[in-house]
């Protein structure tokens, strides 16, 4: 393999020199250019969305009725699913061009369904903002299939549907281009985590009235996106770059792709147990659970170790020094975050006290943030200079990138440790002791913490703003 | 990793356990789907509960409230909300929003109907009769 990168891009200039200049292996991987940028532009509404929110829970009645919490949470979640998918998208017509060795199927229906993508996702949200909610589901025809008001899948079901046919075209020519070119075993579990997140969304068209089966199935799309296919999308996206940011060799780097994605599936599957636990489902459900989700770290922990593994085994010195730091990052945040955090509150005797407390709320961030927020920047990261003709960016837009990956990861820790405080104070006070507090009186007395989660919040916006400062500076030639 | 190890061998273990665990999943599906009406309380699901859910899902109440758990924390866990405060106070407390108060959190007002009160509370009820193995731990949720 490394013959095909090598051969295109200039061996690495000696330290931190002048970055080289670089083309794309196949001219269509620059489809992934508009889906990058729309990723990082959702990503500004998300957080933009999520401080609001953070001020609503400390000022409860903070632009209130113009756009109410649940509005707001709708929009925060909705777009980091959307931006997330848009960043999967393009790191799919990114790296498959090249895993493949040839050109993309058809790049103009990859940009056709960026438009139709984009388009149709800013009017769900606009519908989020500016109708009573009840009257989108009326607007868009609810009744005649009612899927919507459920947490993460709230889109209305017109909204459903196309994204059922945005996926359905992406993936048409995405397995096109592999069935015609060289298939590797990244690809593989590129195309399967794919084909897997499309196979499973399906089930956010079923509703039953029996609210058990409802809750039931609704996870078979959120646990077996996140703790599953989605892993196999991470797994590969980090396994590309280490690739091409070390040299080191694909097979050594295959080997632990099967082994991380095994582990992933081996835990994942049956560790959808965790959320069985408290829904009406069988009592079985509550050892096989634990039991299972207490293997859900191993994979994370796993990934960590490959990428440090890779990087100190290093054949080359990549000039794109912000790649591998966020290519490390990612593996270490996703261990803490979906590992970690999660462990802390999945063994059922546990998590019968922290269930739907600011505990779940405290794991999701971080989760959600180390794995998949930081495996899309990651591959921004390598492939954007690519795209815009450099093997690297220059010292001083590195730089900054590097500052920005700093502000935002340890801006989440601290979101993520005000959060467990808050949870914890929260279970003791709501649901521990003789004299339970009520809800609200709970959340008035944890307040503090909000505003300290709040105060980070704006430290990750910070460093949101500093990373897309990064795209604009250009820096001597000569550096 | 040691060489006796090979790429293959991790592949194997790859395919072998998704499938394997993916099977064992599809089973274990089946039995809960065959098993539910023992714990679910759908006996008790009526047309009035299943108004009332869709109610409950086109106006987002999951965006504030959990229910049995899931859902966001911002407002009360709701799937006990009908042995915490009875039939009349729901309705009256859905009624009586926003309550304006300065500063506190506020919860829009649906303008439902009162048999839309009626199937809205129908479903409350249902939800908190389905046996969740004694969660939450206490009345407050």
């Amino acid at each position: 393999m490394t013959t095909s990168a090598t051969a295109t891009l200039p061996p690495a200039s000696a330290g931190n020199k002048a970055p080289a200049s670089a083309q794309l292996k196949y001219a269509s991987q620059a489809v992934a250019k508009p889906y990058f940028i729309a990723a990082i532009g959702l990503f500004v509404g998300q957080i933009i969305f999520g401080l609001l929110m953070g001020l609503q829970y400390v000022i409860g009645d903070f632009l209130f009725p113009a756009i109410p919490f649940n509005v707001a949470r709708m929009v925060h979640t909705n777009l980091l699913i959307v931006w997330l998918l848009f960043g999967f998208m393009g790191a799919g017509y990114y790296l498959i061009p090249e895993e493949s060795e040839r050109e993309l199927h058809s790049p103009k229906l990859a940009i056709l369904t960026f438009w139709v993508f984009l388009v149709a996702g800013a009017l769900t949200i606009v519908g989020y903002l500016s109708v009573p909610y009840a009257t989108l589901a009326k607007m868009t025809g609810n009744d005649i299939l009612p899927t919507m008001g459920r947490e993460f899948l709230e889109q209305p079901t017109l909204t459903k549907i196309g994204i059922v046919l945005v996926a359905l075209s992406f993936l048409f020519n995405l397995s096109m281009t592999v069935l015609k070119g060289r298939k590797t075993s990244i690809t593989l579990v590129m195309m399967l985590g794919l084909w897997g997140l499309a196979v499973f969304f399906l089930f956010s068209f079923y509703n039953p009235h029996n609210l058990v089966l409802d809750k039931y199935f609704w996870w078979w799309v959120v646990h077996l996106w996140v703790e599953g296919v989605w892993e196999l999308i991470m797994g590969a996206m980090l396994a590309f770059v280490l690739i091409k940011v070390t040299g080191i060799d694909r097979e050594v780097v295959e080997k632990w792709l099967y082994v991380i994605i095994a582990m992933t599936l081996i835990s994942g599957i049956i560790g959808t147990g965790h959320h069985y636990f408290w829904i009406g489902t069988p009592t079985y459900w509550q050892p096989l659970g634990s039991i299972f989700s207490a293997i859900e770290p191993i994979p994370f922990f796993m990934m960590t170790l490959f990428a440090f593994n890779a990087v100190n085994k290093r054949r080359r010195e990549h000039p794109n020094k912000a790649a591998v730091l966020w290519a490390l990052g990612t593996g270490v945040m996703s261990f803490l975050g979906a590992g970690v955090w999660g462990f802390l509150h999945t063994l059922a005797p546990i998590n019968y006290l922290t269930h739907g407390t600011q505990i779940t709320a405290s794991h999701g961030h971080m989760a959600f943030y180390g794995a998949y927020a930081m495996v899309v920047m990651t591959m921004i990261s390598y492939s954007m200079p690519l795209m815009r003709g450099r093997e690297a960016n220059s010292n001083a837009s590195q730089v900054v990138e590097m500052w920005s990956f700093w502000l935002m990861t340890v801006a989440m820790v601290f979101i993520t440790l005000f959060l467990t405080a808050a949870g914890i104070l929260q279970v003791w006070m709501q649901r521990m002791g003789d004299q339970p507090l009520p809800f609200m009186a709970a959340q008035e007395k944890i307040a503090f913490f909000y505003w300290l989660r709040e105060g980070a919040g704006v430290v990750f916006m910070i460093g949101l703003v500093v990373y897309i400062a990064s795209f604009f500076i250009k820096g001597r030639e000569d550096a | 990793m040691s060489a006796s190890f090979t790429k293959s061998a991790a592949r194997n273990m790859f395919y072998g356990g998704g499938v394997f665990f993916f099977l064992l999943f599809v089973g274990l599906t089946v039995d809960t789907v065959r098993t539910s009406p023992k714990r679910d309380n759908s006996a008790n699901l009526t047309e009035q509960v299943v108004r009332g859910k869709r109610l409950w899902e086109v106006n987002n109440c999951i965006g504030c409230h959990t229910l049995l758990g899931e859902g966001a924390y911002f407002a009360p866990e709701l799937g006990n909300v009908y042995t915490r405060r009875g039939p009349e106070f729901i309705k009256a407390w859905i009624k009586a929003q926003p309550t304006g108060a300065p500063g506190r959190r506020q919860m829009p007002n649906f303008h439902l109907t009162d048999s839309e009160l009626d199937d809205l509370v129908a479903f409350l009820k249902y939800t908190g009769e389905i046996d969740t193995s004694k969660w939450p731990p206490n009345k407050e949720g």
